[in-house]
């Protein structure tokens, strides 16, 4: 741990160290959910104009929806790079987001299960989630795009890691 | 020792299916009446005759007239199926605790075993609803963590319950004390009230009614098994004064102004005064309710963690072992604050279906109390927190910020996010806890113990980039306790988020309160 992070920067950085990053073949999955997303949402905000007769101006909400959903869709892959985590001595760090930065610490002792999930499109390109859950809902650490075996391995090594540390809830 | 813990299969209290079924039972009753009143009141005024056309063609007429026998019979056969079914459930319906486990069966078609650890309780809990008084029994409710998790063995005879608790936190805090066991042995020895039904019912009539009178008037606290002083004492004036100073209240007495203008200014007509009528009986029930719910409320520190027992016709008692609050928050209604009384929350992994003081959640476990009361209160659910060093510094948590009261605050620019509470929002790290204090108009101190945090995030946003500020969260079970805190300024909430993630891996590593006894 260190203790030099930098206070004057506006930017969240608690903690520096070695982040590892997801596979840069994360962004296709995740471009194509948001594309798909962002193309159901525009058609969606286009329904009062054509199925209810409302006025023009209704057009703007579907520029609007389109618009957001393009810079969303363009901004990927920066989110992509921004995820990532850090094993510690004794706990995994998580972060991701630019815009919504997030850090999440959650020591090895207080994980209930840890849990791998597969799309279909992550399963053709080799991908997988690894889902870590503690007794707080509120924890919600997700790490996408990670290698099958690496996801097999790391799961592997935080059960282990678990059991080792574990104490009460 | 009580003999429901000799690891053998045992079966509850036999007036359990009567307990269970009893308002059912009303139920069918009351349908019955209601159906054959014309002919009930035939047969308790001779006189007033049944209207024409009304007895004549009645079912049951015709039923009581032609095929009486029959009737009888399938009468008789319905009952006794009734009983017999009642009585295979009771019989099927076992429990048995061993040192490592607790265990119930149940069901007769659809058969359910269900077995807890007993390393792993949150919480147990008694409850006796006034028709179980009535008959001497109790519910007891072994919680684990999740949501329906919990073992519930309905219903014990009152003895056997408070007998089988004491066992059960003895066995599982680890410690196979004889201290322990002479200690029940003494109480139930001490009690002189029957120990099972079947002694109670050759005991005579009035001795039966001295000992459920004993246990009615008996405080909840049993003086053998616990330290008998509640640390809190609840009076009926706070108790009401601060019910109507809530802000349920505030909204009703706002609505009831809202009405009165607008039949005086507007015009709406005085049918607009019966829109309140309902809202006028909710409150009332709802301020009966918490204060006879609360006027023996009660709250101690036993060896085996904190009892905190209440009510006053159904009485609940509650003991939580040590370790398993997991977040602890102090608020203040506004109103309160002339008379410093406060409320305390916790978080807990369990779920009791029994609802705790006041009729809120379980998880309110002090309704109203003095400043002086919290501080007793929170010396009893996190001991290792408050001792004389920290008591001011938690006071002063409760206060207005001053400087050098021990809190990292907001920055002045902090203000744009927290208008009024810049002052006052900020956050102590202690070694056992993470200490968060909020809000100016609804004040409120968060106390999380680092043993009991499941992850610690930061959080920022762009508004709070461009103010160099950035927001801690400490995670703990769900509740009604959110321990966050924002409007930091990044330095120290990174200095909070490190620092709090370490001392949680620290505390974790020297918890030992799953055996609590053992250490």
């Amino acid at each position: 741990m260190t203790d030099d992070a930098p206070a004057a920067s506006a930017r969240l950085e608690p903690v520096t160290g070695e982040w590892r990053r997801v596979s840069p073949k994360y962004i296709v999955v995740d471009l194509v959910g948001n594309v798909i997303s962002g193309a159901v949402a525009t058609f969606a905000a286009s329904l009062p104009v054509w199925l209810l007769n409302w006025g023009p101006w209704w057009w703007l909400l579907t520029i609007g929806v389109g618009v957001v959903s393009l810079v969303l869709v363009a901004l990927t892959p920066r989110r992509v790079r921004s995820i990532g985590y850090l094993l510690r001595d004794d706990d995994l760090l998580f972060r991701r987001g630019i815009m919504f930065q997030r850090f999440v610490a959650v020591p090895f002792g207080r994980m209930q299960l840890v849990d791998i999930t597969r799309g279909p499109l992550a399963r053709a390109l080799g991908l997988a989630e690894l889902k870590l859950v503690t007794a707080a809902a509120a924890t919600g650490v997700v790490i996408p795009g990670l290698a099958l075996p690496a996801a097999e391995e790391l799961r592997d090594h935080l059960v282990a890691l678990a059991e080792t540390r574990r104490a009460g809830l | 020792m009580t003999e429901l813990a000799d690891g053998e299969w045992h079966r509850l209290h036999p007036a359990t299916p009567l307990l269970k079924g009893g308002i059912a039972l009303i139920a069918i009753l009351g349908i019955i009446v209601a159906n054959l009143r014309e002919r009930l009141v035939e047969w308790l005024i001779p006189g007033a005759e049944c209207p024409p056309g009304v007895c004549d063609e009645d079912p049951i007429s015709i039923i009581l007239e032609r095929y009486l026998l029959l009737a009888l019979l399938g009468v008789a056969v319905v009952i006794l199926v009734v009983i017999g079914l009642f009585w295979l459930s009771w019989r099927m319906h076992t429990f048995r605790v061993t040192d490592e486990v607790v265990e119930v069966r149940s069901g007769v078609v659809f058969r359910s075993h269900r077995k807890a650890r007993l390393d792993r309780i949150q919480g147990i809990n008694i409850a006796r609803s006034l028709f179980a008084r009535i008959f001497g029994a109790a519910k007891l409710e072994i919680s684990a963590a999740g949501s329906d998790a919990n073992v519930q063995l309905a219903y014990l005879s009152s003895a056997n319950a408070d007998g089988l608790r004491a066992e059960i936190l003895t066995r599982a805090s680890g410690v196979r004390a004889r201290v322990a066991a002479d200690a029940v042995a003494a109480a139930e020895a001490g009690e002189g009230l029957p120990v099972g039904t079947s002694d109670a019912v050759r005991a005579n009539l009035a001795e039966v009614a001295r000992a459920r009178l004993a246990e009615f008037t008996a405080p909840e606290l049993d003086p053998n098994l616990a330290p008998p002083q509640s640390v809190v004492t609840m009076n009926a004036g706070r108790l009401i004064g601060s019910t109507v100073l809530s802000s349920g209240t505030i909204m009703f007495v706002a609505i009831v102004v809202g009405v009165l203008v607008a039949v005086s200014v507007g015009g709406a007509g005085g049918w607009a005064f019966f829109g309140l009528i309902p809202t006028l009986f909710g409150l009332g029930s709802y301020l009966v309710n918490r204060v006879l719910k609360s006027l023996r409320y009660s709250i101690a520190a036993t060896a085996d963690g904190v009892r905190v027992g209440f009510g006053l016709l159904s009485t609940t008692n509650e003991t939580i072992p040590p370790g398993r609050i997991h977040a602890v928050e102090i608020t203040q209604e506004l109103l309160w604050r002339p008379f410093d009384w406060w409320t305390v929350r916790v978080n807990l992994a369990s779920q009791s279906s029994s609802p705790g003081a006041a009729g809120q959640q379980s998880t309110t476990i002090l309704p109203v109390g003095s400043r002086a009361e919290v501080l007793k209160v929170l010396e009893l659910v996190l001991p290792s927190l408050v001792t004389d060093e920290t008591r001011l510094l938690i006071e002063g948590g409760l206060a207005p910020a001053r400087p050098e009261d021990g809190f990292t605050t907001s920055p002045r620019r902090g203000a744009v996010l927290r208008w009024f509470s810049w002052r006052r929002n900020g956050f102590m790290l202690h070694t056992d806890a993470v200490i968060l204090r909020r809000g100016a108009v609804w004040r409120s101190l968060t106390v999380v113990p680092t043993a009991r945090t499941q992850s610690v995030a930061a959080h920022q946003g762009p508004l709070e980039r461009l103010l160099r500020l950035a927001k801690v969260r400490v995670h703990t079970v769900n509740g009604p306790v959110t321990a966050s805190i924002g409007a930091l300024d990044v330095g120290d909430a990174s200095a909070l988020f490190r620092d709090a993630a370490a001392a949680g891996v620290v505390a974790i590593r020297a918890d030992r309160s799953h055996r609590w006894g053992s250490a």
